[in-house]
């Protein structure tokens, strides 16, 4: 069988949940080789045996976090150009994006950005126009290096014990300009504990129409194990962390449910949220364009219907 | 410091988009310029100002901003746009060849030009608002060598020591980068808030040139662009049926029970 290679994307010795989400994809076209960069590998595999996965590679020496994508890239194409898989499968993050853009430019390939299916034939499946157009799109050049969004596929667990390869690299082998780019400092994001946004499967947004009050955006989320989302208004009054933008400028979520309240439908916000699966919003004012999007309306006061909401979702819980 | 800011025209983000040929079709919908390289010209246009011996952009700044893109002749509204608001000159290359390129081809286009031109600092938005990629900034890191500082919400830039820094906007945090100069730099929409053209600057602007430089000139073959050679190929596209209306009901003092049942009823809870 053929090979596919999976990028996993880890934050303090953590996997990201899309990656269960590209070895079930990958599986559909061959073996699947899972690149980890950097990290405790001994941390990350464990929570890479139950994906299916027929081998890691590991490749460590340099601390990838304190680059652009640019490094990660030159050691990913390395990789690519010496094994010549089937396609690379990358998550749609920013980063995710980044490396592979760069990747595809460094081994002469094709590349196809927020696919939402793909299938063995490596046919992908994207949704564009906000979801008004299904596109299936293929790559005829070099390695096809496919992203995809989060939350689009059912993850298929499948116990096995993968053969390790490990790769060593040192600061040397990497081009000078690669390592020019240097993140100096970070000051991390408050999650809250509340699950990350782009892999949610329920979000729950505020808007300008929160006045800053999310506690009862954040108490309906809680009860219903969701993400919280923002509009720009909100991020930009500094009422939540533009981490938690939603939209164009934003994160680009379809979680099952995404529900919006005091948020008016602005089509910056919509191109970031309309392919979520079910929409609720509730708004004061009935002629709102989220409505528009709207499984289910309410026309109220977000301030009585979400704690209203929130009671009567843990009585039917309880 | 010699500056390019890189825009796009694009369809209005209002008109209604649909597929021809397995392209967008642009023939039926206003063009506008992209409106998140709005805040790459005018960052690059505060830059120039901050580090202007008279403060003002333009000449005697000591600075140049440089408009630069790929696209249809149309494209010259939107880089007239960018002149207005008052960048210095710009390029547009524009071939019939070029029509239906790629990221992969517009970045090796849009890298001729930079090379050429040696540019200190190439300022682009975070996307296209057609495309909606996000790579074009990557892509000319990678094919130019250069430092890649995306998704800056601050820039700071010492012209003396040509040190560059950047606070950016990651899913991790805030992510505080250094590079030296040259470097390629994609901002966010909230870095900045960008100025109206005045009157006064869209009448200079008319003065402004926008050079065309050919492909040959750049040393691109037109085979390696467009359409035919594209790296990915669309198979089909098929519009989806609009939304299905949903219900909407006005808080009589229920709407949470109702909202409740909803979710109960599509079993989410
Ligand atoms: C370049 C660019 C990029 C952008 N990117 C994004 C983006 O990524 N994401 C994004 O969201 N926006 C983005 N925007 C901004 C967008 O255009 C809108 O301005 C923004 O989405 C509005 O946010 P909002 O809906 O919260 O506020 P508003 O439009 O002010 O709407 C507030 C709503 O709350 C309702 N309301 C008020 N009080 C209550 C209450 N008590 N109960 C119930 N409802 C109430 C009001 O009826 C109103 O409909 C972008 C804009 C630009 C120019
Ligand atoms: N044809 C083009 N001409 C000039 N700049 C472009 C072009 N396409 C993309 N860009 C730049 O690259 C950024 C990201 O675009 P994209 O990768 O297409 O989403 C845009 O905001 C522009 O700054």
């Amino acid at each position: 069988m053929s090979q596919v290679f999976i990028l996993v994307d880890h934050t303090h010795g953590k996997v990201a949940h899309p990656v269960g989400e590209l070895a079930t994809f990958a599986r559909r076209i061959g073996d699947v080789s899972a690149l980890v960069l950097g990290g405790d590998l001994a941390v990350l595999t464990t929570q890479l045996s139950d994906l299916g996965i027929s081998e890691i590679i590991s490749i460590s020496g340099i601390n990838f976090d304190k680059y652009s994508a640019g490094a990660s890239a030159q050691a990913i194409a390395q990789l690519v150009t010496d094994r010549s898989p089937a396609a690379l499968l990358i998550t749609s993050t920013a980063r995710g994006k980044e490396i592979a853009a760069r990747v595809a430019v460094r081994t002469n390939s094709g590349i196809i950005t927020d696919a939402i299916d793909i299938d063995a034939a490596l046919v992908a499946t994207q949704s564009i126009f906000g979801g008004s157009t299904t596109v299936h799109s293929k790559v005829g050049h070099g390695t096809p290096i496919i992203t995809l969004r989060s939350n689009s596929v059912e993850i298929e667990s499948s116990a096995t014990t993968p053969t390790l390869t490990e790769v060593k690299v040192v600061e040397s082998d990497f081009d000078a300009s690669r390592l020019g780019d240097k993140v100096v400092s970070v000051t991390e994001a408050i999650s809250g504990g509340r699950p990350e946004l782009t892999e949610a499967s329920i979000i729950v947004s505020g808007g300008r129409g929160t006045n800053g009050d999310f506690a009862p955006v954040e108490a309906l989320a809680d009860v219903l194990g969701a993400a919280v989302g923002a509009s720009r208004a909100a991020t930009d009054a500094g009422w939540y962390p533009h981490s938690h933008q939603v939209g164009q400028t934003g994160k680009t979520v379809s979680p099952s449910l995404y529900v919006a309240c005091g948020i008016s439908g602005a089509i910056q916000h919509r191109a970031g949220m309309q392919t979520s699966k079910v929409i609720v919003a509730i708004n004061k004012d009935p002629d709102a364009p989220i409505f528009d999007l709207a499984d289910l309306g309410i026309v109220g006061d977000l301030f009585a219907v979400l704690p209203q909401a929130t009671a009567e979702i843990q009585l039917k819980k309880a | 410091m010699k500056i390019a800011v890189c825009v796009k025209q694009v369809p209005d983000s209002w008109a209604e988009k649909k597929m021809s040929g397995g392209l967008l079709d642009r023939a039926g919908v206003d063009a506008v310029l992209n409106d998140l390289d709005e805040y790459a010209v005018e960052e690059a246009l505060r830059l120039v100002e901050k580090h202007s011996p008279t403060g003002e952009a333009g000449e005697g700044s000591g600075h140049t901003v440089t408009i630069i893109s790929m696209g249809p002749d149309r494209a010259t509204e939107a880089i007239r746009k960018a002149l207005s608001m008052g960048a210095d000159d710009a390029i547009l290359i524009s071939d019939p060849a070029l029509a239906g390129s790629d990221a992969l081809a517009t970045s090796l286009v849009l890298s001729k030009i930079i090379v050429r031109e040696k540019f200190d600092l190439v300022l682009c938005g975070t996307e296209s608002t057609d495309a909606r990629m996000s790579v074009v900034p990557a892509m000319l890191a990678e094919r130019l060598n250069l430092a890649q500082l995306t998704f800056a919400g601050s820039l700071e830039v010492d012209v003396a020591t040509s040190k560059i820094s950047v606070a950016r906007t990651t899913d991790a945090g805030i992510e505080n980068m250094e590079a030296t100069l040259p470097a390629v730099v994609s901002v966010i929409e909230k870095i900045n808030e960008p100025r109206y053209p005045s009157f006064k600057g869209i009448m200079a602007s008319k003065k402004k040139s926008i050079a065309t430089p050919s492909l040959s000139d750049l040393g691109v073959n037109p085979q390696s662009v467009g359409i035919g050679s594209a790296w990915s190929t669309v198979n089909d596209a098929k519009e989806r049926a609009a939304r299905a209306a949903g219900i909407k009901v006005v808080d009589e003092g229920n709407g949470g029970k109702v909202f409740a049942d909803f979710l109960a009823e599509k079993r989410m809870i």
